[in-house]
């Protein structure tokens, strides 16, 4: 048994009695150090305002509850959490539910879906909620039977005493148990002993998806509330005149009001309010840049040859090793802007009132939807509430809060409750989107082949630092250099899934494949060779984990049976973002003269596995995304306006189009490392590489479908 | 605006609306049947789709004043306690991740099986393709529609 440490004595865990009977475990979701429960038993800790910041409860009728705090976004984590208390406690899992919590600042904090972070931080905090609420069970029935603790266990839902094959169900015990101090200590399983974590778990919102049930920010409803959309300017526009006259005159239309720098339409319904707002007649003057996609392509060109840049890391010498080097290879790799695209757009509910507000949707970083909010109105944060939906998606999209504040400034302008409803032509020229970047990567082999210099140069629009200069190759590699360099731009851009590596991860792995065929090397092997440098003679920080990104590429080998099929042409690529790694192999075959790409291996070391039906979801998602945004995705400006505004003129990866797809996960005891992200990243580079090696062609920029390998093919 | 009688799930419903009104909004700020998704309003997502007659149709743009005396059956009428064949597949294979597109892929698979009870890979991908996922759930999706051809 793992026995946890005991090094933290800050109140972990408290109990309370719960109304209406039973167990109710108070526990704290956010103490990261803090894994040791204290005792308190008292009614009063149930009241508002104590700090515990989750519960776990078990009611007379057997009834398993947990509140979880996350926002669900499709990453199945309403599923995942109580799964890890159920096995923990042992639990029946048809008697498990989960509660999603509404934004409690005073009891939670980390309300975010963002990071692949919830399940890496929530692990131990569950295992000893679940496991505390176990201990207290086998207590109150040894009690009882007049035992020792010793000799009873747990199964399905129930104490057992084996000696004299008595039983008790958890609802039945519940009330005692509520009377039995927290221990200090609990024994958590061993993970060899899992029996529902790492099982093929249905996610527990089926019934009412499949059904149509309200759940998500735009089914949100209130008695009298209003539909509002906004008109807002393109980037580096502000308004000049507006004449809402005929959008006034229309039905169904009770307001038309210029909030900063959009004009908000609000009426009775949705269709009113949108055909209104095409009615409005904006003049816009120019308020900064115009930037057009041309723009950016000569912008990129400039900051790759500026000496204007920041260096992110330095190693050895790399002038000398690429005077000294008997090859160099060199290459750029450019993707465009990206739209986010949830299926459900932006939407939000708002009514703010005298002096208080209430707030519901669909948001990733609901607390700070909500202190925003409250610092515009000027009220205190706690009289504003906020309710978390379902979403119908995110992908970083959600994790900006400009929908919440403007349905707050809505509401508060027309002094009602408002839904503030993007439609998706506003939520794809309103982006915040993921940054256009360019790299340029150079490479120096000695007259072995072998790397013995390494540049990567990352020039961004609105991206800060494009690198991630201590991810892999760094470390291996004697002479690096890494430097970025950033343009600023009136179009936003923020977090798109996987941050950055959703492209950097591309052209590196594009890139070493470039090189290991310069080097005269298996693409599979070049990579191994790279980390057993890294293992032996590590240069600088290193802050990938060696052994597991070994395990992931050896798996991924394996499954694909790299290089033994010579009908197929293979690709490889490996990545490490979000804590995890994933190696993927993707299979390409020519027909009529074109590449078609057929199937993806994939190989992750995500620790362990909660759901495997979850965690089959997440990976195969985000192959899908990956590549379906390296072939397909592309948002293009012309002075300041984007050119694609909805599905017909932007391209999402559809049914006819995704490869097969095996999945694989590296088989450990390691804590769980996230799985929201870390399949994206190498997708893109194992079809490039795969494509290569059909066509002898790179592919340098993304899409791909716009490049000449994929001319004439739909 | 004019008054328009619709059959819905098998129920009679009034509403008054503008003629050029989408079945989508009628249904969703109307009638308060949220099931039915909003998703480009261009009829390329597929989000909204729903059954006219038995046949696929995507509401977000037909208008109100389209559908006379045609039977509409949304997501919340496909079955009186969602144990149609399809969405009891959908369950089983455990399709949904976010969920948010999968009323409308659940009502294009279920008349996809009407008309075509044993669909072939190429006719279920010909079909299913009209429908987006942005989580990108499509093998589930593919696998889940032949389970329901199976246990029908």
């Amino acid at each position: 048994m793992t026995k946890l440490p005991n090094h933290n004595r800050r109140s972990f865990l408290k109990i309370a009695a719960a109304t209406g009977g039973g167990l109710m475990l108070g526990f704290n979701w956010t103490e990261s150090e803090a894994a040791t429960p204290t005792v308190l038993v008292n009614a009063a800790s149930a009241a508002p305002g104590v700090d515990f910041n989750s519960y776990l409860s078990i009611n007379p009728q057997g009834v398993i509850t947990i509140l979880s705090p996350n926002p669900e976004v499709g990453q199945g984590i309403k599923t995942a959490f109580p799964i890890i208390v159920a096995e923990e406690l042992d639990a029946d899992w048809k008697n498990v539910v989960v509660e999603q919590a509404p934004l409690d600042t005073k009891k939670f904090e980390r309300q975010v879906a963002g990071g692949s972070g919830s399940i890496p931080h929530s692990w131990k905090r569950l295992r000893v909620a679940g496991a505390t609420a176990r201990h207290m069970l086998i207590e109150a029935a040894a009690k009882r039977w007049s035992v020792s603790a010793a000799d009873c266990a747990t199964q399905k839902g129930f104490v057992t005493h084996a000696a004299s094959k008595r039983k008790l169900s958890y609802g039945e015990l519940a009330n005692d148990a509520a009377q039995i101090p927290v221990p200090a200590d609990v024994k958590l399983k061993e993970i060899k002993d899992f029996s529902l974590i790492g099982q093929t778990i249905k996610n527990v919102d089926n019934p009412k998806i499949l059904t149509g049930k309200p759940l998500f920010g735009l089914d949100f409803h209130r008695e009298g509330m209003l539909i509002g959309m906004l008109q807002r300017p393109a980037f580096g526009y502000k308004i000049k005149s507006v004449d809402s006259a005929a959008a006034k005159a229309m039905p169904g239309i009770l307001h038309v009001v210029t909030i900063n720098n959009s004009v908000a339409v609000v009426g009775k319904s949705t269709w009113q309010v949108k055909k209104a707002k095409d009615a409005l007649k904006i003049e816009w003057e120019k308020d900064g840049n115009l930037e057009s996609t041309a723009d950016h392509n000569r912008i990129f060109k400039e900051m790759l040859d500026s000496s204007n840049t920041t260096v992110r890391r330095k190693d050895g010498d790399v002038e000398t090793a690429f005077k000294n080097a008997a090859k160099v290879v060199k290459a750029e790799y450019q993707c465009p802007f990206l739209p986010h695209n949830p299926l459900e757009p932006m939407n939000f509910f708002a009514h703010v009132k005298e002096d208080s507000a209430e707030l519901a949707g669909p948001s990733q970083t609901p607390e700070a939807a909500r202190n925003q909010a409250a610092k515009l109105l000027g009220f205190p944060p706690e009289k504003v509430t906020l309710e978390l939906t379902r979403m119908g998606g995110g992908f970083g999209r959600r994790l900006n809060t400009d929908f919440a504040i403007e349905a707050v400034q809505v509401s508060k302008a027309v002094n009602a409750p408002v839904k503030v409803m993007w439609t998706r032509e506003d939520d794809m020229t309103g982006g915040i989107y993921r940054p256009a970047v360019r790299y340029r990567f150079e490479a120096a082999l000695d007259d072995k082949g072998t790397l013995i210099g390494y540049k990567l140069r990352g020039a961004s629009i609105n991206a800060g630092n494009a690198t991630r200069e201590d991810n892999f190759p760094s470390g291996a590699v004697e002479n690096l250099l890494i430097d970025s360099i950033d343009h600023k731009s009136p179009i936003t851009t923020g977090p798109w899934r996987a941050p950055i590596t959703n492209f950097l991860a591309f052209a590196e792995q594009a890139f070493l494949d470039e090189v290991a065929h310069a080097a005269g090397k298996d693409p599979v092997q070049f990579r191994l060779e790279l980390l057993d440098k890294a293992k032996q003679k590590p240069t600088g920080k290193i802050t990938y984990d060696i052994d597991r990104m070994r395990g992931v590429i050896e798996l991924a080998a394996e499954k694909s049976g790299w290089g033994k099929n010579k009908n197929v042409a293979q690709g490889f690529s490996v990545y490490f973002s979000h804590r995890s790694y994933v190696a993927q192999v993707g299979e390409v075959v020519m027909e009529k003269g074109k590449p078609v790409l057929k199937k993806v291996y994939s190989a992750a070391d995500c620790g362990v596995v909660i759901n495997q039906s979850g965690a089959q979801q997440q990976v195969r998602g985000c192959i899908v995304d990956g590549i379906g945004h390296a072939m397909y995705g592309n948002i293009t400006f012309k002075d300041g306006i984007p050119d694609q505004k909805n599905f017909n003129e932007y391209r999402l990866i559809r049914m006819n189009e995704v490869p097969e797809i095996e999945v694989h996960f590296v088989k450990n005891e390691i804590d769980p490392t996230g799985l929201g992200e870390p399949s994206l990243p190498p997708a893109g580079a194992a079809v490039a590489n795969a494509i290569f090696k059909a066509t002898g062609k790179r592919l340098y920029n993304q899409p791909f479908v716009t490049t000449e390998v994929f001319k004439g093919v739909s | 605006m004019a008054l328009y009688k619709l059959l819905i799930n098998g129920k009679s419903y009034q509403t008054e609306a503008e003629a050029d009104t989408p079945l989508l909004w009628v249904l969703r700020d109307h009638l308060g049947l949220y099931g039915t998704k909003y998703g480009c309003g261009i009829a390329q997502c597929g989000a909204c789709t729903v059954h006219l007659n038995g046949e696929a149709t995507r509401s977000c743009m037909l208008p109100v004043s389209a559908v006379g005396a045609s039977k509409v059956t949304t997501i919340e009428g496909l079955s009186k306690n969602g144990d149609h064949p399809v969405q009891k597949a959908w369950d089983a294979v455990d399709v949904a991740q976010c969920g948010y597109c999968q009323a409308g892929q659940i009502m294009t698979a279920a008349a996809l099986l009407k008309r075509k009870p044993n669909p072939t890979d190429a006719e279920i991908e010909a079909t299913m393709s009209g429908n987006l996922c942005r989580c990108g759930t499509y093998h589930r999706i593919k696998e889940a529609v032949k389970v329901a051809a199976k246990t029908k």
